[in-house]
């Protein structure tokens, strides 16, 4: 393994400045001292509500933050299993979307919305839950109906994914519509926009995106030997099949929370490991972290602009994701002089 | 290292039938034959990864058949016929993935992982090449870079399955005296399948022919590779020379 620190250090201050940017930019600028003062003020014991506190703070505490960490995890929790997954399944295409995993998780947010809409204790709890199952069942499916014999085709694999995908998706929005009420918000919510503020999302979120990372990052060497193909991973002491179980429920708890919690948001989990792997080498040990710290940095940035660009409306970060991940990823492809891969 | 394989095969077909040899430390076996014989089933049967083989093959008192992934790869590395490498790692990343039977669950390597490594890279003169991107290899360095890796993994039985097909006449022969030199120095098994047969009777302490999955001749060199095993073999007529040089046979097709 190449040297490890200089690009966590690099993608780190990067990740530092998005976070900055991203509860410093708004309807109110604070520039990051003032950012940074308050910051440290919360930490040594001021209440995060805000009572009686300067508006500026109030507005940092109580919005931009969680929204900002919101956004850091759902982007470290797409690219670090979008990474996974292109490393299961041996394919630079293979991403939470493609391969169903996060339309599998729509399907079971928006059963569980239905039922109860997020906004009690046990919604927050349910809603990833019924995401981890529905998406755990879409990537079941995908991999059961591209798989011929004990080879795993890659035109299988994506016709499948984008079966199954459609296939939630409209179950989806069936059961939007269906709902009636809260349309805008639930579109907005595909749409890749977070309608819920505050703590509660992000408080939510991070013990399944804590598990299923951190799971990633203790599989990463064995990730990386199953680069070889099955039966060179076996030769080498692999357990194969329990090693691939092992990262497709630790990569699909991930997806699930993030779609869980901040809606689909397309093209992180694909574009940020081409990425890192193009900068650093395709070593998991090295491309996981990267690919979660880049991501979350990348989400970050997209949300910053989703307020920009027309405010006081926001977009759906969603849209900024591919209108600007689009170009920027074609940019790298095109500077890359490694060559393909 | 002991072998008796009864039957192996894919689905309900065996492939291999009777199958057994006894090969002692230090020595390297060569099995030839024709495409299709069974040499590559073999390899796969032995190594684990054929879910239906009758039979037994011990090393070391274990038997590989019914051993885990972990303990069968400590004693048995492969050297696949693929040379396909992931292309975004470099050489010392994949020589060091050799070392994995012997990690810990976190896969932290120690500094002997390393040394050991390094050591094997140097026995195939990749060492210096160790930060290249696979990618940038030819066929010939990438074989080279295999072999390395399944020297890292440091077993007693090594199994290769033509490792020189894609490399010129020059790697081939130092592939195989590097081959042979491990055997004989640190007692290593080793089974090489083989297409060319000169270099199966210049190399093989035994040699072992195969046809239809079984054991058509096994003997010395010059005991098997007779023009009357070649013709039952291979269905070709051949004439066999003895080389006015010191190393032996020559085998020409008709």
């Amino acid at each position: 393994m190449k040297n490890l620190a200089r690009p966590i250090l690099i993608c780190t201050v990067i990740l530092l400045i998005a976070v900055l940017l991203g509860i410093g930019v708004g309807s109110i600028s604070i520039s990051p001292q003032e950012s940074l003062s308050i910051l440290w003020q919360a930490l040594r014991g001021l209440p995060l509500d805000g009572e009686g506190q300067s508006i500026p703070s109030v507005i940092l505490l109580t919005l931009r933050l969680p929204r900002t960490l919101l956004m850091l995890l759902a982007g470290a929790a797409l690219s670090g299993s979008g990474c996974a997954y292109q490393g299961l399944f041996r394919n630079p295409l293979a991403d939470p979307y493609l391969i169903g995993a996060a339309s599998g998780a729509g399907v079971g947010a928006v059963a569980a919305m239905s039922l109860n809409w997020p906004s009690t204790t046990l919604g927050y709890l349910a809603v990833p839950l019924a995401s981890f199952a529905g998406s755990l069942l879409a990537v079941f499916l995908v991999f059961r109906l591209a798989r011929v014999g004990r080879t795993l085709p890659v035109t299988n694999l994506i016709l499948a994914g984008v079966a199954v995908s459609s296939f939630a998706t409209a179950l989806s929005s069936f059961m939007m519509v269906n709902a009636g009420g809260e349309l805008r918000r639930a579109f907005v919510w595909m749409l890749g926009g977070s309608t819920m503020s505050g703590w509660k999302p992000v408080l939510g979120m991070l013990p399944y995106t804590l598990v299923g990372l951190g799971a990633l990052l203790a599989l990463s060497y064995k990730l990386n030997i199953l680069q070889l193909g099955d039966e060179q991973a076996q030769q080498l002491g692999i357990k194969v099949s329990r090693v691939r179980t092992q990262i497709i429920l630790a990569a699909t708890l991930a997806t699930a929370a993030a779609v869980a919690f901040s809606g689909i948001i397309g093209f992180v989990g694909l574009i940020i490991p081409h990425i890192t792997r193009r900068l650093w080498g395709g070593d998991m040990r090295r491309m996981l972290p990267l690919s979660m710290l880049c991501g979350g940095a990348f989400l970050v940035f997209a949300d910053v602009l989703a307020r920009v660009i027309m405010a006081p409306q926001e977009l759906p970060v969603g849209i900024i994701t591919a209108l600007c991940g689009a170009p920027f990823f074609l940019f790298i492809m095109r500077q890359s002089k490694e060559g393909s891969w | 290292m002991r072998t008796a394989i009864e039957k192996a095969g894919y689905a309900s077909e065996p492939v291999l039938r009777d199958i057994r040899f006894e090969l002692p430390p230090g020595r390297l076996l060569a099995v030839i034959g024709p495409n299709g014989c069974g040499k590559t089933t073999l390899i796969r049967a032995i190594s684990g990864v054929l879910p239906n083989v009758q039979g037994e093959c011990h090393i070391n008192g274990t038997d590989l058949l019914r051993a885990d992934e972990t303990a069968r790869a400590r004693l048995l590395a492969v050297v696949p016929q693929s040379t396909y490498i992931p292309p975004a790692f470099t050489v010392e990343e994949v020589v060091l993935m050799g070392r994995t039977p012997h990690l810990n669950w976190l896969g932290t390597l120690s500094a002997r992982d390393t040394e050991i490594a390094h050591e094997a890279m140097r026995l195939t003169d990749v060492e210096g090449f160790a930060g290249r991107w696979c990618s940038q290899l030819s066929a010939g360095e990438r074989q080279r870079v295999i072999l390395a890796r399944a020297l890292a993994q440091d077993t007693p039985v090594l199994m290769m399955d033509e490792p020189t097909s894609h490399l010129d006449l020059r790697y081939q022969i130092e592939f195989l005296e590097i081959t042979k030199t491990l055997a004989s120095q640190q007692d290593k098994t080793i089974l090489i399948a083989l297409h060319d047969l000169n270099l199966a009777a210049r190399f093989g302490d035994t040699v072992m022919a195969m046809k239809d999955g079984r054991v058509a001749a096994s003997g010395s060199a010059a005991e098997v590779l007779t023009p009357e095993h070649i013709q039952d073999i291979y269905g070709l007529p051949v004439e066999v020379f003895q080389s006015p040089g010191k190393q032996g046979t020559i085998i020409l097709p008709v």
